[in-house]
Formats: structure tokens, C-alpha cells, sequence
């Protein structure tokens, strides 16, 4: 007995150890590993409290709520990883409303046989996203499954946010004649992530562009909060989807210009030989602006002067059409629609 | 990205454009089939029809070839799947397409199917020689593209005594569907179709070669004009169509010289010929049954072929009555000149052949094109009013 108590005290074998059902199962082992991994990694005030949740102090005014759940395959890609975009991702849904980001919560599924370095390396990434973006990981929560029922790991993130007096922002909201910003190029993330995937495997120079876009965000509302419409990140789906989501939710049409949007030499090579469009290829750390005309140069400037708005560009407008149309003037000199996708291009990119 | 940016530049291309509107003979029409859907695909994607002047039209045909895949065939496929001991392995296109049950191999996998979706032939062989307990199956299906990688495969699984792998095949060659195409009574006889010349394809001619339609040209006295896959190579060969049409001349031209020769890939070829023999007859969604127009193994290659080895059974199953692809892909109609097309039939519920695929007709126009039709119809209600 007495053998068993003092190898549950054992310290966790991050290097070599996996994560097994007693991790999950609420005792001991659960503790040495929420400790041991995620209080390390993700480190503060509330996590250090020990409570089942945490409570926090709220500023007046609207607040945010968004949830995401992140189940990418391969776990580890080019410019980060399953952690990393677990934090971004969801700071990213609270920042399209124009809201400072306060906390997020973490939800962690584990397969049983995970290695624990692996867990480690993800709790780090997560836990240095959530510090450099300034929104601390206040609450969370750890399961264990049997082998086969999970692949690898799965993250459930949520968060919250305060929005600024006086914006609301809605995807309904686009009127023909607005501008339609994009903060830079396109593809990178779902080109990032499918070079690495198994059969696949290809050498491309091409890094994930997982970011946390608050920041840009908050110098866009500076620059002109009351021109802004709405805004979105174009994940799943790409630039092709979420244009489509804003038309059919707007009811309008766009035109936009081939020429205008950014996409690297590197992606446009990977999607050449894959067979893919960069417009329907996700983007982890790239928004949508789309805002009223008069506003649009400052909002522009604003952006171009921000790390992560440096290629920002006016790819195009907003104008009448029953039918909710994405029309696109190619570079070759044509036309054509930019539609959904049908059905998966790239399966679990997030 | 070098040796493909100057395929596209927009700056000759409207030069060429210039040059096919200024040699186009304003006093008639120009109607240019491109057989394959490549070339469908790149001349919706690219907005080309909005750089020919309007005597000069383009008609889609039947090169796609998911799109003429017969529902039976799919239907069996998903049938071998459903088998417990089944790797069903197959290219992404085919997913999607649903049988006469409205099943899919997207459907079958959700019920528990384990099918896998490849990337190219070799991975396929992979799967046989890391998972030997496991029956792979390659659900092998195209033109004459993709039949030398097919052959490949079968060679490599020979060589290497896989004897856990075989092949559903489903291949088709070209020249029996153009046939089939020009000598169809609308075509050759009523003349309600009007075709004055063939866009020839670019990676099957890469592998038969423009010999191949030299007889066509001869026979049916309509030009062909090969050409490659990029926005340009098609802009050049409708030029090339109209000048041979304008001089009355009815041959075999290569536009794409840079990948095609008049003899092809011989050695692909062989490879063909070694490993499959023509059926007798092969149907295809939307055309029928045509003589002479498909593939199969080798008797000697019986165990390496699925159809054979699990008995497969194709059952013959109509498409929805209303829909229009036969007649679209023999170029007689336009998709937005069926009833079904954006109502009921949709690139997410594809009802017939040509929606199927984004290289079938139907779903490139409502992919890319289908905001002509309407600036169509409301020109057409302007002059009304």
C-alpha cells in the first residue's frame, strides 16, 4: 500500500510518461497532471486559487461571449500549434465584435497514450499565446478517453470580452458602397497545416499565420469605430466563405478585385499543385473589414501600421444584388463568382 | 510561380482576345467545343467567355470524368465498401457523387465504411503493404491520364506480391466519346447541334498524342486544335480554331507543344496496353452505353482485378428524368436551359452528371458563371420594357 502512495507521488515523467485513464479519473494523478502541465504553463492569480471557476471583476457596458473547439490534424505545424490556435482562435471570435478580449477557459480532451512532452509543448504554446495577447487562461478542465476515442488531443476554448461604448457590430450590417478591407494574405494557415499532414507531406516555406488579431482590431476602432461595420476572420472555408456569409446575411453583393488580394508566392505554388483555391483556404491570423467608404483610408492606414496589417488591402465593395453574389474581376481580365465551397476542401484545419 | 504566371498574364491575354475578335467573321458564328473539363473548369474560372466576342461560343463537353461515371458503378463501389474487410481507397472527387439511393461514399464512411481518400495511386499501395490484414481496393477511375498511374500501381503491387490490393476499374478513353459525339444523329445528320470545331485536351493528348484525332478532323472535316490547361493556351487555340475555320481547313494543330507530341507517351502506352484491353462497351451518365469506350484488366490480371476478386454487381440506374445532362454534355443544351439547374440540382445535391464535379459544366457554371445568366435575363427584360 504503501508502495502505491509513494508512486503517485512520483513526479510526473513529462519526457517520457504518457497520459492514462488515471489522469482523467479525478484522483491524484488528475492533480499531479493539471499541476504539473496546465498551472505551470498557463500561471496566474485565479489558476493559483484552485477553485472550480473563477470569479472576476466586470467593467460596465456590453460584453462578448464566444466558444470554439479545436481539433486540428497534424497537432504540430509550421508557426504553431493545437494550443496555440486554441487561444487565438477564440480571442479572435471576441475581437470581430471590436471587444477587448478579458479571459478565456480551456477544455482539454485527451486519448489515453498521449505522450506528456507533446501535452507539455501544447500547454506552453497556449499558455505563452494567452500571455503575449494579455488574456489569461482563468479556468478549465481536463478528461481523459480511451484510446481510439479521441485523436490525440482536443481543445474547447471560451472567452469574454467588453465592447467599446457605443459599437455594435453586426454581420447583417454591410450597405452597397462599403469597402471590403482585408488585413493581409490569404491561405497561409490551411497550406501551413496540410504540408505537414501524412501523405501528404510537402516542403513549402509556408508558416501558419495564427495571431491574435485584438490588437489590430483596436487600432482599427481608433482609427474609425464608427465607420466600421462588421468584421470577421476568415477561417474555415477562407475568404470565399465568409464574404459569402456576410452577403447572404447582409443581403447584398460583392465585386471584388482579383488583383487586390494578397496571397504569398509559396501558397499560390502549394495550391497550384494540390488543386485548391487560396480563397477557400482557412486563415488563422487575417480579417475582414468591411466598412463605410468615407472611413476606409484611416481605417486602412491604421491597419498598415500594425505588425499584423502591414499587406492590409482594399480588395473590393459592397453593392446591390437580390441574388447575394460574390462576383470577382479575375486578373486575367474576366469575371466570375466567388462561391461556398461545397462539401470539405481540407478536412480540420482548426 | 515561374512557367505558370506567364499563362496568365492579363496583358496578352486581352492581345489575343483583340486578335480573336478582329479575325472572327462578324457575318457568322463560331461554336468550339473543349472536350475536356479541365478546360472547362479554367475557362469559367478565368471569366474567358467574357473575353470572346459573341459570335464566338464555347461548348462544354464530356471530359469530366467523374461526371460520366455511371450511378451503377458508384453504387457497387459503395456496396464493396460496406464490406467489413474493404480499404476502399479514392480520389476526393468521388465522395460526393451519390448512387440511385441518394448514397454516397462520404454516407457510407460516416456508417462505419472504411474508405480512404487518396492522393494519388501509390498511396493507395501504401495503405496494401502497411495494413496486410486490411482488402485495398482502388477505385481507379479517368481518362488516359490517369490510366498509366493506375498501371503503375498494379505493376508495383505484382512486384511486390500485394496480394491484398486490387482494382475497381473504371477507366475511359477519349476518342470513343468524341465519336460518339459527332456521329450522334443531332450532330450529324439534323445538325440541331452546331460543333465547328474541337479545343483538343492537354495531358490525355500529353499520353495518345494529336495522332489520335486525326481521324475526326478527316472524317467529320472538323478542326482540333490541342491546347494546354492555362487561361492563354485556351485563349490561343480558340484563335487557331477561328483561323482554320475562316480558311476552311479541317486539321490536327498543337498549341500545347510544350508537353504534347504527335505520337504521345509511347512507353505510357505500353504500359496501358500491357496491363488493360477495351470492353466491349462502357456506359457513361449521360451518354449511354458507348462500344468501345472503357478499360478493364487483363484476364491474366483477374486477381488484381476487384470486380472479379469480390464479384461485383453494377446495377443500371437512370437519372431523374427532368435532367438535361446527356444533352448537355453532347453540347445540344446549356445548363441554365434545364429545369432542375439551381432549383433542385445544386453543387451540394448534385441530381445529374454534370453537377457532380467542379469540371462538369453544370457546376462550373454555378460555381462561377451563373451571374451571366441573370445579367442575361435582365438585358433580355430591358429590351422588353
Amino acid at each position: 500500500m504503501n508502495i502505491m502512495v509513494e508512486a503517485y507521488r512520483q513526479k510526473l515523467d513529462v519526457a517520457n510518461g504518457r497520459v492514462d485513464l488515471s489522469h482523467g479519473a479525478g484522483g491524484r494523478a488528475m492533480g499531479q497532471l493539471i499541476e504539473g502541465i496546465f498551472h505551470k504553463a498557463f500561471d496566474n492569480i485565479w489558476l493559483r486559487a484552485g477553485n472550480d471557476q473563477s470569479a472576476f471583476t466586470v467593467p460596465g457596458g456590453r460584453m462578448v461571449m464566444s466558444t470554439d473547439g479545436y481539433v486540428v490534424s497534424p497537432l504540430f505545424f509550421p508557426g504553431g500549434n493545437i494550443g496555440s490556435l486554441a487561444a487565438h482562435g477564440t480571442i479572435n471570435d471576441i475581437a470581430m465584435a471590436a471587444a477587448r478580449p478579458l479571459y478565456l477557459s480551456a477544455s482539454f480532451i485527451i486519448e489515453e497514450g498521449f505522450p506528456l512532452a507533446d501535452l507539455e509543448r501544447i500547454a506552453e504554446s497556449m499558455g505563452l499565446a494567452s500571455r503575449e495577447a494579455g488574456v489569461p487562461i482563468i479556468t478549465g478542465d481536463t478528461k481523459v478517453v480511451e484510446r481510439g476515442k479521441a485523436d490525440g488531443v482536443f481543445i474547447s476554448t471560451s472567452a469574454v470580452g467588453i465592447v467599446p461604448d457605443g459599437l455594435d457590430l453586426s454581420v447583417d450590417a454591410a450597405r452597397p458602397g462599403d469597402a471590403v478591407i482585408l488585413s493581409g494574405s490569404i491561405g497561409d494557415h490551411g497550406i501551413a497545416v496540410m504540408s505537414k499532414r501524412e501523405n501528404l507531406e510537402f516542403d513549402a516555406a509556408v508558416v501558419s499565420d495564427s495571431a491574435a488579431l485584438h490588437g489590430l482590431v483596436a487600432e482599427m476602432v481608433e482609427a474609425g469605430s464608427r465607420h466600421i461595420r462588421l468584421m470577421r476572420d476568415p477561417t474555415r472555408g477562407g475568404l470565399a466563405a465568409t464574404l459569402n456569409e456576410i452577403a447572404s446575411q447582409s443581403k447584398v453583393g460583392f465585386h471584388i478585385d482579383e488583383e487586390a488580394i494578397p496571397v504569398k508566392r509559396e501558397v499560390a505554388a502549394a495550391c497550384e499543385l494540390l488543386g485548391l483555391d487560396p480563397l477557400n483556404v482557412a486563415n488563422e491570423g487575417k480579417l475582414v473589414a468591411v466598412a463605410a467608404p468615407e472611413g476606409a483610408k484611416a481605417i486602412l492606414a491604421a491597419m498598415r501600421g500594425h505588425p499584423l496589417g502591414r499587406e492590409a488591402a482594399l480588395i473590393g465593395h459592397v453593392v446591390a444584388d437580390d441574388d447575394c453574389f460574390v462576383e470577382m474581376s479575375t486578373s486575367f481580365g474576366g469575371s466570375r463568382i466567388i462561391d461556398w465551397l461545397s462539401g470539405e476542401q481540407l478536412p480540420r484545419i482548426c | 510561380m515561374k512557367y505558370i504566371d506567364e499563362y496568365r498574364n492579363g496583358r496578352l491575354a486581352r492581345d489575343i482576345a483583340r486578335q480573336i475578335a478582329s479575325t472572327a467573321d462578324p457575318g457568322r458564328s463560331y461554336h468550339l467545343m473543349e472536350f475536356c473539363g479541365g478546360h472547362t473548369h479554367v475557362i469559367s474560372r478565368y471569366g474567358l467567355e467574357d473575353l470572346l466576342p459573341d459570335n464566338v461560343r464555347m461548348v462544354h463537353g464530356p471530359g469530366c470524368p467523374v461526371c460520366v461515371l455511371p450511378i451503377g458503378r458508384i453504387g457497387a463501389a459503395i456496396a464493396l465498401a460496406m464490406r467489413s474487410d474493404i480499404t476502399l481507397c479514392t480520389y476526393g472527387d468521388l465522395m460526393r457523387v451519390r448512387d440511385k439511393n441518394g448514397w454516397s461514399l462520404l454516407k457510407a464512411k460516416a456508417a462505419g465504411a472504411d474508405v480512404r481518400m487518396v492522393y494519388s495511386t501509390l498511396d493507395a499501395l501504401k495503405i496494401a503493404e502497411a495494413e496486410p490484414q486490411r482488402e485495398v481496393v482502388l477505385f481507379a477511375i479517368g481518362f488516359e491520364t490517369t490510366t498509366p498511374p493506375t498501371a503503375l500501381a498494379l505493376k508495383t503491387a505484382i512486384a511486390k506480391g500485394l496480394g491484398n490490393f486490387s482494382i475497381f476499374c473504371n477507366h475511359v478513353v477519349t476518342p470513343a466519346a468524341i465519336h460518339s459525339i459527332l456521329e450522334s444523329p443531332d450532330v450529324r445528320k439534323l445538325g440541331t447541334i452546331k460543333i465547328d470545331g474541337f479545343v483538343g485536351p492537354a495531358h490525355v493528348s500529353a499520353v495518345i498524342g494529336t495522332k489520335a484525332y486525326e481521324f475526326f478532323a478527316e472524317e467529320f472535316r472538323k478542326p482540333v486544335v490541342v491546347a494546354g490547361f492555362e487561361p492563354l493556351d485556351v485563349l490561343q487555340a480558340v484563335l487557331m480554331l477561328v483561323r482554320q475555320i475562316n480558311d476552311g481547313r479541317h486539321v490536327v494543330e498543337n498549341q500545347y507543344i510544350r508537353a504534347v507530341t504527335r505520337l504521345g507517351n509511347v512507353k505510357a502506352q505500353e504500359e496501358i496496353a500491357n496491363f488493360f484491353e477495351l470492353r466491349e462497351s462502357f456506359e457513361w451518365r449521360g451518354l449511354g452505353e458507348l462500344p468501345l469506350s472503357g478499360l478493364r484488366l487483363r484476364p491474366r490480371y483477374a486477381a488484381y482485378d476487384a470486380e472479379k476478386r469480390y464479384s461485383m454487381v453494377t446495377f443500371k440506374a437512370e437519372d431523374n428524368q427532368a435532367c438535361e445532362c446527356g444533352s448537355i454534355l453532347r453540347g445540344a443544351k446549356k445548363p441554365a436551359d434545364c429545369k432542375l439547374f439551381a432549383t433542385v440540382c445544386t453543387p451540394d445535391t448534385p441530381m445529374g452528371s454534370c453537377m457532380v464535379s467542379s469540371e462538369g459544366a453544370c457546376a462550373a457554371h454555378w460555381t462561377y458563371g451563373r451571374f451571366r445568366t441573370k445579367a442575361r435575363q435582365s438585358n433580355a427584360g430591358r429590351a422588353i420594357a
